[in-house]
């Protein structure tokens, strides 16, 4: 029954068996030996374990002029084993490996990138029956090598062997495939990479690359294989991986080990102890022994190719920058491919999100926000300007001819109606020619409009001039997020002694801070004073998206809830024309590093303030922000590819012709079940969302629930018949006479802010001593204990300020588990009520949520779930490294410190 | 204290219009003033300049009164909570420090409640609202009228001042939220007046500086026909200094519940697996005559013997020996706390003490260690042997391990505390938050502590080592570390008994000196002995608390009423420095225990979320990026930092909700039994497992 494959060549005896016999029962192994560089060292490993305990065994990266090595491993039945024998850099080295695996289970062995000038290996297998080998000897450069690979597979199994890239000057191979291999390729593809998704192409690879395990300076790691694909850089650990219950929110795209494209931020090169931030373009110089690469989502992996093959190295280095530095078109972002290789059911949008991409959802919002503009389709196919939405709603005094003008600038969009009738809009500004005073007409008359909308008062606010610029927010953020992208153990004690400081210094909260502070500055006029608001500024989608949904937010329930807060930013951001492509700069454009900016996470930050102040005022949860922020760089979503909607229509419009089935149809990110699936996605509602209970029948028949009304407000003005109305109108005219002064006011001078942010504090107090009504408005408090830092998102990924077993999971599961109580009890109930006499003593079938299979140990998770799996799980504790330098930093003790305690001094008693 | 006393008749006219406050300018006035004079405050601590601008701020409040027409009261709108659970308040006042009286819950920003005021209960009923409430035993001593308030967030305040021998009461009805404050006598630190000159006439200011984080300001006119009623405060506040009793010792309340019995050292020591071979609970100082500051009942090594002892007492700083706090129910390791060893300049040694030490290590048998944590900065524990004190040599003490946890002393806490108030009151400064609280070093302390226990306890856990804790007297540093690494160790202690258990245990048997370091009822605010060490534990536990949202019986209200009872004098728990000087004084039959008021209701205290952790060791992350301002506690005198609606709330709505429908299914099911005649009578049985059934409740359905 053996067959050999066997290439031998010249010289010594350097030779690696493997005898495979079976043994013991229940164990894997695994133990190290790590860099030896002893002049002559001899290692041996012997390893009889115990039953029942998890053994590696690994011999690294041997330097010794003349090592060897021996590895015997006699593991028992029914367990995987993992060995390899790797980089032997030994002049004359010997590698003995005798593996006795027992029957049934996968064996990987592996013999890699002898550097020996004169090696020879051996590698024995003697596998048992029905099981699977795979064993590769690969990409020996000896001069003269040889080679031996016995292999003694068992009937009816497919076997791969493969002697691969020998460029020994005077090699020669012999091999001899068993008969029973019949599709090697899809095996070998299999094996290097489990899940391809469709479409992706794997660009380049390289084995026994090293992952370093981020929590300290060890280097300790994990080995792999590193992929580069269309979508992703890949790592693929040799180890099998971990079936844990972290993989309840498994993302079906990326797993953790993987890195899509576009979520990459910055790669550094690591050099000895250097670390220098790499650009793009081909490496000149030494390539580094090291890859750091930082997310943005912030994880931090690190990467070591100095084990591998030195060709190999060189190429996945130049394939991760090249794919994920330089510049590239948008066609070659991997939506495209993904979207040309799936048959995408068709979203049934209309149970779902709003799109707003049709004339019935813009009409079906105005209605149900009683708003009174008009609604404008002229632009279905992008005649007025490519700026502007398939469709938009103007004040109803905008004639068509002003709809031309200017390209869109400067044209008043409505954006939300007060239940008062006075509503939002937002504009992009005029440029401002004082040679020409046409645009100041322009803009005279569009106010105009704007006011006749109600009440004939119109407040603008300019958020050019009193928020801080994309540049600013982009700056901020580098400096923000650098707080979380942490090397090592380490560095992270060192900087948590600065950490308020630098949260200060970075300003990221404070930007925050205006943000939410000019949306309830617009809050006001709209529920205070009862006035129209026009939001502008440049461009008109960047923190006019921010402010106006923040506003809407406050002000109307329905974007509480899950597919509300989706349709409002498909309607203020997705369709509102936010530059998504350009503010991500997922292209790695030159000449568009300018425009990146993080506005949208910055409205998310926003959005997670507000609901960490008014947790039952929302229907989704932390996790769902969370998840929706990393959405962002994940390049299969039409959602946040494409800078507006003629942008979005012309590039797929242009891509269609190239596939066969029709037009492309790319999911939406309001899909999850691409991402995740159905018990994950119970993750993303908070259970201790306050529903309104009356509304919940109503709500599940129309999916777009009705406007909800405050109390406070007179009804009347809304259910008064038109002619009524109309005589209002007429009866108005002298408050028409007084708030034309104000227009003017505000022309000229459009921000008053010191005494805005004054008013606004007692708007809040005002607000905040009524009682709190989860489905009214909800302002948030802004004083600086309250803005906090979204935990969650930035400290996920640090192994060290998890805790275990604690943090908001806890409250979670305990929550999900007393509401499912309720809802078998409400079954319960209802069972009765249907039958009173029928038996009620039958067990009661539950459905398990996610939540409440976390609820069962939520003892054994840590704070950064559902993130990160708890495989790290032990129960030794973080304890901070500077802990005694800390206060010799201070030095504020000073004379104090060295105080006795107590006034008087000591007794003694000797 | 330097109180100025002027005569002088006051004119009414221009002191009363202040009393229609205005709420769209007042606060902006008062604000701008009041922060460009903290700095000044600042720089110049306790009187000084403060006196300066205390007249300054006056001065300005009264003229900006004068000068302001009263618009219409923008406070129309909002709506009021009146008082609420009236017939439980007559009988048996709710304590929480101003609570009294403050049962009004007022969503109006104005009422100066504390933030977690239990949230209405149905059946709100209006009362008299000029009448102060009293707790029984409480007595009206002064009352003045047309009292203003000064107040930092919504301007002046026009009332009644009241004092009793308990409290200082002020109320104003002039708008139609009625504003009521009210401080416990024992919270506050320091009573300070001025007379300011403004249009021709004397105006008196006092500043109420308070240990609990805030410095009410009244101004009022000066009135000889009214008796001084800052000379009546001044001597019920500082009773001590007056030859008065503390008001602990005059309150008359029952309560259904005996807290004194919450702790008995016998018991807590059996459930610990106390007396065993090694350990045996000793009455050798059952008469306080070995040590003045244990107590009664100290565990200590069984083998040990008389004459041994004796010597390791005269070795050890106030005579406080190494006894066991804790025991680990498994490994047998142990908590050991001490006072420093009397080693001095000289090096001294002490054979006794080293084989006391052995003793300990040998009663854990899994361990051949001892790891002794010295909470000191190494080079304070230095200093400290000039002084004849010092630390354990490792080359004395065989297998000893000795580890400075670097905590600084009690002075240093105290400045710290002092920029802290100063950081969070009466303003904040939201853009530089972060810094100001960073220059106050408080959270690093916190930081300091959290680690410095979270050490020991894995020590014990993972290493199954006995640890051995000292400051320099052991009852300061030591109990605080003692206590949180008891806390993480053993759940017991997460509960709302266990807690008391503990407090009783750790801090007030071991003598913490509760009297020294708040300081009751003296007025000498300045002494060097005070310092919040025990409300840095308390937020050390709300800090685990916050990390561990399930693993706590108790709540954040409960950590707050038990530091507002610190000071409130109320009851006897913390009062006195030692066991012995609490038996002496009688505390026990002569007053209340706080545990007698929290267990008679226990519903208000409770988690709902709590889920039992046990035999599960919490280690809190003490990294900065975890930690946080109790704002809760700190910013409580805020009202923009107040929560509008408890966070529990939904969820104890959620809890009633479930108790409801269990309710009725139990209803349904006897309702289906019974049609069903005696057929199955016995499935009523059936259905009481699911009204028990699931997790323990432990909150009010």
């Amino acid at each position: 029954m053996v067959r050999m494959c066997s290439a031998s060549f010249l010289n010594r005896d350097i030779s690696c068996r493997r005898h495979l016999s079976p043994e013991r029962d229940r164990v894997t192994i695994t133990s190290r030996l790590l860099q030896s560089q002893s002049p002559a060292g001899s290692f041996r490993a012997n390893h009889q374990p115990a039953p029942s305990e998890p053994i590696t065994s690994r011999l690294l990266q041997s330097q010794s002029p003349a090592g060897s090595f021996r590895a015997n491993h006699q593991p028992a039945p029914s367990e995987p084993i993992t060995s390899r024998l790797l980089q032997s850099q030994s002049p004359a080295g010997s590698f003995k490996a005798n593996h006795q695996p027992a029957p049934s289970e996968p064996i990987t062995s592996r013999l890699l990138q002898s550097q020996s000038p004169a090696g020879s290996f051996r590698a024995n297998h003697q596998p048992a029956p029905s099981e699977p080998i795979t064993s590769l000897l690969l990409q020996s450069r000896s001069p003269a090598g040889s080679f031996k690979a016995d292999h003694q597979p068992a009937p009816s199994k497919p076997i791969t062997s493969r002697l691969l890239q020998s460029r020994s000057p005077a090699g020669s191979f012999k091999a001899d495939h068993q008969p029973e291999i019949k599709s090697e390729k899809e095996h070998s593809r299999k094996e290097k990479h489990p899940d391809l998704l469709p479409g992706e192409v794997v660009f380049c690879s390289a084995s026994t690359v090293l992952k370093y395990t981020q929590d300290d300076l060890s280097q300790r790691g994990v080995f792999g294989a590193l992929l580069c694909t269309n979508f992703r850089v890949s790592f693929v650990s040799d180890e099998a991986p971990a079936e844990e219950m972290g993989q309840l929110f498994k993302n079906k795209l990326y797993g953790e080990n993987d890195i899509p494209l576009s979520c990459v931020d910055n790669i550094y090169g690591g050099y000895e102890d250097k670390k220098k931030l790499l650009t793009g373009g081909l490496m000149k110089n030494k390539y580094p022994s090291k890859i750091i690469i930082h997310c943005k989502d912030l994880r931090v992996f690190q990467f070591s190719l100095t084990f591998s093959k030195e060709e190999d190295a060189k190429k996945i280095f130049q394939g991760i920058i090249h794919h994920c530095l330089e510049p590239k078109s948008l066609r070659c972002l991997f939506a495209f491919s993904y979207c040309e290789n799936t048959s995408y059911p068709e979203m049934q949008r209309k149970k779902q999100t709003v799109m707003f991409d049709s004339v019935e959802d813009w009409t079906q919002d105005m209605k149900r926000t009683k708003g009174n503009c008009r609604l404008v389709s002229e632009n279905r196919s992008f005649e007025l300007s490519p700026k502007l939405p398939q469709f938009f709603i103007v004040p109803a005094n905008v004639s068509d001819e002003d709809l031309t003008k200017y390209q869109g600038k400067g044209l008043p969009m409505w954006c939300w109606s007060h239940h008062s009738g006075c509503a939002l809009f937002k504009t992009a500004s005029l440029p401002l020619l004082p040679e020409d005073n046409v645009p100041q007409t322009h803009m005279e008359k569009m106010l105009t409009a704007v006011a006749h909308n109600h009440l004939y008062s119109v407040k603008t606010e300019d958020l050019s001039e009193t928020l801080p610029t994309v540049q600013d927010i982009q700056l901020s953020y580098n400096k923000f997020k650098q707080f979380f992208l942490i090397d090592n153990t380490t560095e992270f004690w060192m900087s948590d002694m600065k950490w308020f400081s630098s949260l200060d210094n970075c300003g990221w909260l404070d930007i925050i801070r205006q943000c939410l502070q000019k949306a309830v500055e617009v809050v006001e006029c709209l529920e205070k004073e009862n006035t129209n608001v026009l939001i502008m500024e440049e461009g008109g989608s960047d923190l006019c998206c921010v402010v106006s949904s923040l506003v809407q937010l406050m002000l109307d329930p329905y974007y509480r809830t899950l597919l509300g807060f989706q349709s409002l930013v498909q309607k203020e951001w997705v369709v509102g024309g936010h530059a998504f492509l350009d503010r991500s700069n997922h292209l790695h454009l030159k000449d568009k590093v300018e425009s990146q900016s993080p506005v949208f996470l910055l409205f998310l930050e926003c959005v997670w303030q507000l609901q960490q102040q008014h947790g039952p005022a929302f229907q989704f949860s932390e996790t769902y922000l969370t998840v929706l922020s990393d959405s962002v760089h994940v390049p299969v979503f039409t959602t946040f590819l494409f800078n507006n909607d003629s942008h979005r229509d012309s590039i797929l419009r242009a891509e269609s012709p190239h596939t066969q089935r029709g037009p492309l149809n790319c999911p939406t990110v309001w899909d999850w079940s691409v991402q995740f699936d159905c018990k994950a996605q119970d993750l993303f509602t908070n259970p201790l969302y306050a529903e309104k209970p009356k509304q919940d029948k109503s709500v599940r028949k129309s999916h777009r629930p009705k406007h909800l009304r405050q109390l406070s407000l007179p009804s009347s003005a809304f259910k008064t018949p038109p002619k009524k109305g109309f005589f209002k109108d007429e009866a108005d005219s002298l408050k028409k006479i007084l708030r034309v002064k104000r227009i003017s006011r505000w022309m000229l001078s459009p921000s008053d802010s010191p005494q805005t942010s004054s008013s606004a504090r007692e708007f809040y107090e005002a607000w905040q001593a009524k009682p709190l009504d989860y489905h009214g408005l909800l302002l948030p408090c802004l004083d600086g204990p309250s803005i906090r830092v979204w935990m969650q998102r930035y400290l996920r990924w640090i192994h060290d300020v998890q805790i275990l077993g604690g943090g908001p999971v806890a409250v979670l599961s305990k929550v999900s588990e007393i509401l499912g109580e309720v809802q078998e009890l409400q079954r319960e109930l209802d069972r009765h009520g249907c039958t009173l006499a029928s038996n009620h003593k039958g067990a009661r079938p539950r459905a398990k949520t996610a939540a409440e299979i976390a609820s069962r140990s939520s003892v054994r998770l840590s704070s950064s779930f559902p993130f990160v799996t708890s495989r790290n799980w032990s129960f030794k504790p973080a304890i901070p490294t500077s802990l005694l330098q800390s206060l010799m930093v201070t030095g504020i003790a000073g004379n104090l410190a060295d105080r006795a305690d107590d006034g008087d001094d000591l007794q003694s008693m000797v | 204290m330097d109180k100025q006393f002027f005569g002088g008749v006051a004119g009414g006219d221009s002191t009363a219009q202040p009393g229609v406050a205005n709420r769209n300018n007042k606060p902006r006035t008062l604000a701008t003033s009041g922060s460009k004079q903290d700095s000044l405050e600042t720089l110049d601590s306790p009187t000084g300049s403060h006196v300066e601008w205390c007249k300054q701020l006056i001065a300005a409040t009264i003229s900006s009164q004068i000068s302001s027409v009263p618009p219409d009261t923008a406070s129309g709108d909002c709506k009021v909570w009146r008082r609420t659970d009236l017939p439980r308040v007559s009988k048996r006042p709710v304590l929480r420090d101003s609570m009294e009286g403050g049962h009004i819950y007022q969503g109006n920003s104005d009422s100066e409640l504390p933030p977690n005021a239990l949230a209405p209960r149905d059946g709100s009923k209006q009362v008299q609202m000029d009448e102060v409430p009293l707790v029984p035993g409480e007595t009206i001593k002064a009352v003045a009228k047309d009292v203003m308030y000064i107040c930092p967030f919504t301007g002046l305040v026009t009332g009644t001042l009241t004092s009793t021998n308990y409290k200082l009461y002020f109320i104003s009805l002039e708008r139609d939220t009625p504003f009521i404050m009210d401080v416990n006598l024992g919270a506050i630190s320091r009573l300070e007046t001025i007379s300011v000159q403004s249009h021709g006439e004397n105006t008196r200011g006092m500043e109420i500086v308070c240990k609990d984080m805030r410095s009410p300001r009244f101004a009022y006119k000066e009135d000889a026909s009214q008796p001084e009623i800052v000379e009546v405060l001044a001597k019920h506040t500082f009773p001590l200094s007056n030859d008065l009793p503390l008001f602990a010792f005059l309150y008359k309340e029952e309560f259904p519940v005996d807290g004194w019995k919450v702790y008995d050292p016998i018991a807590e020591y059996k459930r610990q697996g106390l007396p065993n071979e090694s350990w045996t609970i000793s009455k050798m100082n059952s008469s306080y005559e070995v040590c003045d500051t244990y107590p009664a009942l100290v565990v200590i090594p069984s083998s040990i013997k008389d004459d041994d002892l004796k010597r390791v007492v005269s070795f050890r700083a106030r005579h406080r020996i190494p006894v066991l706090s804790w025991i680990h129910p498994e490994s047998q390791a142990t908590i050991v706390r001490s006072s420093q060893p009397l080693v001095g300049p000289s090096d001294r040694r002490c054979k006794e003490d080293e084989r006391y030490l052995q003793t300990i290590m040998d009663a854990n048998a899994q361990s051949h260690k001892l790891t002794i944590f010295d909470a000191r900065q190494s080079s304070v524990a230095d200093n400290n042997k000039a002084k004849d004190g010092g630390y354990e040599s490792e080359s004395f003490y065989p297998n000893v391990e000795l580890n400075f946890l670097e905590i600084p002393n009690i002075h240093v806490m105290r400045e710290s505390l002092r920029k802290l108030k100063e950081v969070v009151y009466p303003t904040i400064d939201e853009a530089h938050w972060h810094s100001a609280v960073d220059q106050t070093h408080w959270l690093e302390y916190i930081r300091l502590l959290l680690a410095g226990a979270v050490r020991i306890a894995d020590r014990l856990e993972s290493g199954k080592t006995s640890v051995m804790v000292h400051c320099s007297d052991g009852w300061d540093r030591t109990a605080q570390l003692t206590s949180l690494a008891m806390l993480m160790l053993d759940s017991h202690y997460r509960t709302l008994r266990g807690f008391q258990v503990l407090l009783e245990k750790e801090w007030i048997s071991f003598g913490h000196k509760f009297a020294a370091r708040v300081g009751h009822g003296d007025d000498n605010h300045a002494n060097s002995e005070r310092s919040p060490l025990f409300i840095q534990f308390i937020d050390c536990v709300w800090q685990i608390n916050r990390q561990f949202p399930a693993a706590f019986e108790f709540n954040e209200l409960f950590l707050i009423t038990i530091l507002d009872h610190l000071y409130s004098c109320l009851f006897g728990t913390f009062l006195y420095n030692s066991e012995q000087e609490r038996v002496a004084k009688e505390v026990q039959t002569k007053t209340v225990s706080l545990w007698s008021y929290i267990n008679s209701q226990p519903e208000d205290f409770t988690n709902p979320f709590y889920v039992d952790y046990e035999h599960h060791v919490l280690y809190p992350l003490a990294s900065i990026r975890h930690l946080e301002l109790w704002t809760g506690y700190y910013v409580r005198w805020n009202p923009r930092m107040r929560p509008q609606m408890p966070v529990h709330q939904n969820l104890k709505e959620l809890l009633f909700l479930r108790a409801e429908l269990q309710r009725k299914v139990e209803e349904l099911e006897r309702e289906a039994s019974s049609s069903r005649g005696s057929l199955s009578s016995s499935s009523e049985h059936t259905s009481s497992p699911s009204h028990s059934g699931g997790t323990p409740l432990h909150t009010i359905v």
